[in-house]
């Protein structure tokens, strides 16, 4: 008796969340994707059916492909840089060197900050003036006779979304490094020692033994990154406000709807971030949970 | 050996201070920016000049730290009255979904699961447009409430999830005893359950105190002026060409205060929550 009115209240208390969810997540993808299919142009709803018009159109579109562009290099670099720099200050922080527990938590703490935040200074780090108006890192390089460093960031024609990666990467390489220290700390001593006793150097130990063991997580990190790259939206805007140059899926579909009321654009733009999070995001789920449920 | 092992020894130490090189070149590139925002924000209005951005401060002044505040303040009770209930609600929320799920299988746990967890991945463009209608529709466009519920109900599948890992690591046993005393449903999460779980309230309460605080894509698709949090009102501020780039630096200080303070007093949470959570973008 008691039992099965534990068992309704259980669900009296849960359905809620997950009615929530699966209206508020599914039932909007659906909506989303309804008016992807239609002719809405302008403030007032408009269902009139339209097939894949505004697909194939996105496809044919300068402005998307400069999108795509932008996508690839921004997740190229910010990814392959957050993994880079992640895996160094891991395995520099691995060393037991005194100070560790600082260094650690220092270059985590921009993970505490948002886009916004490091948007807007870095903004004016990497102002492109020249001259006699020269400021920010390039003064600093001019300061220090690096001269050769000095960069028009990402006022660059073509390829100023490069520069996005590097902001990027001072916020996020915390993270990989959380992650590959984690995963160093797991690694028993004993397999070191092994390889020294064999008479393996320092560096072919982390080469063939250590990098090795660390793949799994370079995977999951790349995933992590790489969603978080295809919705790169808050960063450019406080960097660069709504640059075609710079312009990038998330703020494409951002202005489209909300500035041009072109809301079966919008929808559609949504409809394919969401594809491309989903094609990576979704086997990485279901390996994981197959994996866990073995366990 | 005992004469190999000194010089041995004494190369080590050499080879550990060489790692310092990297290390501090790193540090300096964490901190730049940080720098740059202090170093500016304490510069006084008349020595703030783009060409000596990097010279520090003649003397500690507050006139670019007044200035953005005048500006920001009203954001940043917005961002207030954005987060407290926010972080809070979801924080309950989360715990009884999380105490549910953990200990009562029920048919088709298996199949929501998967569903609730895709839905901290998705890119929220895929359900704005839905989202402005419906809070149209209920007229909750435009001010702090919608943006509350939108955290919240968006916030759902991180909560239930962080909760529901934490309860299922809790013993079978002590649960099952409570029930064998004949402690009901709510009984045994609120005297067993509950009280173990504090840390885990920390956990989720900073989490989405963070998300919601550096939230800027739903502030800026569903809020008004008047009611704009801190992170669309920075924003605003950096893109106007009046506000003097000083004013911007100190604004963007005042706007990153509150969660690096979270930060540096309670990182042990926040980075168990980042390790757990940081799938959700």
């Amino acid at each position: 008796m008691r039992f099965n009115k534990d068992r309704m209240l259980a669900v009296a208390l849960v359905s809620p969340s997950i009615l929530a969810v699966f209206i508020f997540v599914y039932g909007f993808i659906a909506w989303s994707g309804r008016v992807s299919l239609s002719e809405w142009v302008g403030l007032l709803p408009n269902y009139e059916w339209a097939g894949f018009s505004n697909y194939a159109n996105l496809l044919q579109d300068p402005r998307f492909q400069i999108d795509i562009r932008n996508t690839v290099i921004f997740t190229v670099l910010f990814v392959g840089g957050s993994l880079l720099v992640g895996l160094g200050l891991a395995v520099l922080l691995d060393q037991g060197l005194r100070g560790e527990s600082f260094f650690r938590s220092l270059f985590l703490f921009p993970m505490a900050i948002s886009f916004i935040v490091t948007g807007v200074v870095w903004r004016w780090l990497m102002n492109p003036a020249t001259g006699s108006r020269i400021s920010g890192l390039n003064l600093l390089f001019d300061n220090l006779g690096l001269d050769f460093l000095i960069s028009r960031w990402h006022t660059t024609p073509q390829w100023g979304i490069a520069a996005i990666a590097i902001p990027a990467i001072w916020q996020m390489s915390g993270y990989t490094m959380a992650l590959y220290l984690g995963g160093l700390r797991a690694i028993p001593e004993s397999i070191r020692e092994a390889a020294r006793v064999d008479g393996a150097t320092e560096l072919q130990i982390y080469r063939f033994q250590i990098l090795p063991m660390l793949r799994p997580i370079t995977l999951s990190a790349m995933i992590i990154l790489g969603h978080i790259s295809l919705k790169v939206f808050d960063l450019i805007v406080a960097m660069a406000g709504k640059q075609v140059a710079l312009d990038v899926p998330a703020i494409y579909m951002w202005t489209t709807t909300f500035d041009g009321n072109f809301y079966n654009r919008g929808a559609a733009i949504g409809m394919m971030l969401l594809l491309s999070v989903a094609v990576l995001v979704i086997p990485y789920l279901w390996y994981t949970l197959r994996t866990e449920a073995k366990v | 050996m005992t004469t190999l092992t000194p010089p041995r020894r004494e190369k080590k130490s050499q080879r550990k201070l060489l790692l310092y090189i990297p290390l501090l070149l790193a540090t300096a590139f964490y901190l730049i920016p940080l720098y740059l925002m202090l170093n500016t924000g304490f510069k006084s209005f008349a020595e703030v000049d783009l060409q000596t951005m990097w010279r520090l401060p003649s003397g500690l002044h507050f006139d670019n730290f007044t200035a953005a505040f005048e500006q920001l303040a009203p954001a940043l009770w917005n961002s207030i009255r954005l987060v407290i209930p926010a972080a809070f609600i979801s924080s309950v929320l989360g715990s009884i979904n999380g105490f549910v799920l953990a200990r009562w299988k029920f048919r088709g746990a298996d199949f929501i699961f998967p569903f609730l967890l895709f839905g901290m991945f998705i890119p929220y463009q895929s359900i704005l447009i839905p989202l402005v209608e419906f809070m149209r529709d209920i007229n909750l466009y435009g001010g702090v409430p919608g943006l509350v519920l939108t955290h919240v109900i968006y916030g759902i599948p991180i909560t239930t999830l962080t909760f529901r890992n934490y309860y299922a690591t809790v013993p079978n046993e002590l649960v099952e005893s409570a029930r064998i005393d004949g402690a009901g449903l709510l009984e045994t999460y609120w005297n067993i359950l509950l009280p173990l779980s504090i840390p885990s309230f920390v956990v989720v309460l900073i989490w989405q105190f963070t998300s919601a605080w550096n939230d800027f894509l739903f502030a800026v698709v569903l809020t008004s002026p008047a009611n704009w949090p801190i992170t669309v009102a920075l924003n605003n501020m950096a893109g106007s060409q009046i506000i003097e780039w000083n004013v911007q630096m100190a604004g963007a200080f005042i706007a990153a205060l509150p969660t690096l303070l979270v930060y540096i007093f309670l990182g042990r949470y926040f980075l168990r929550g980042l390790l757990a959570g940081a799938l959700k973008g």
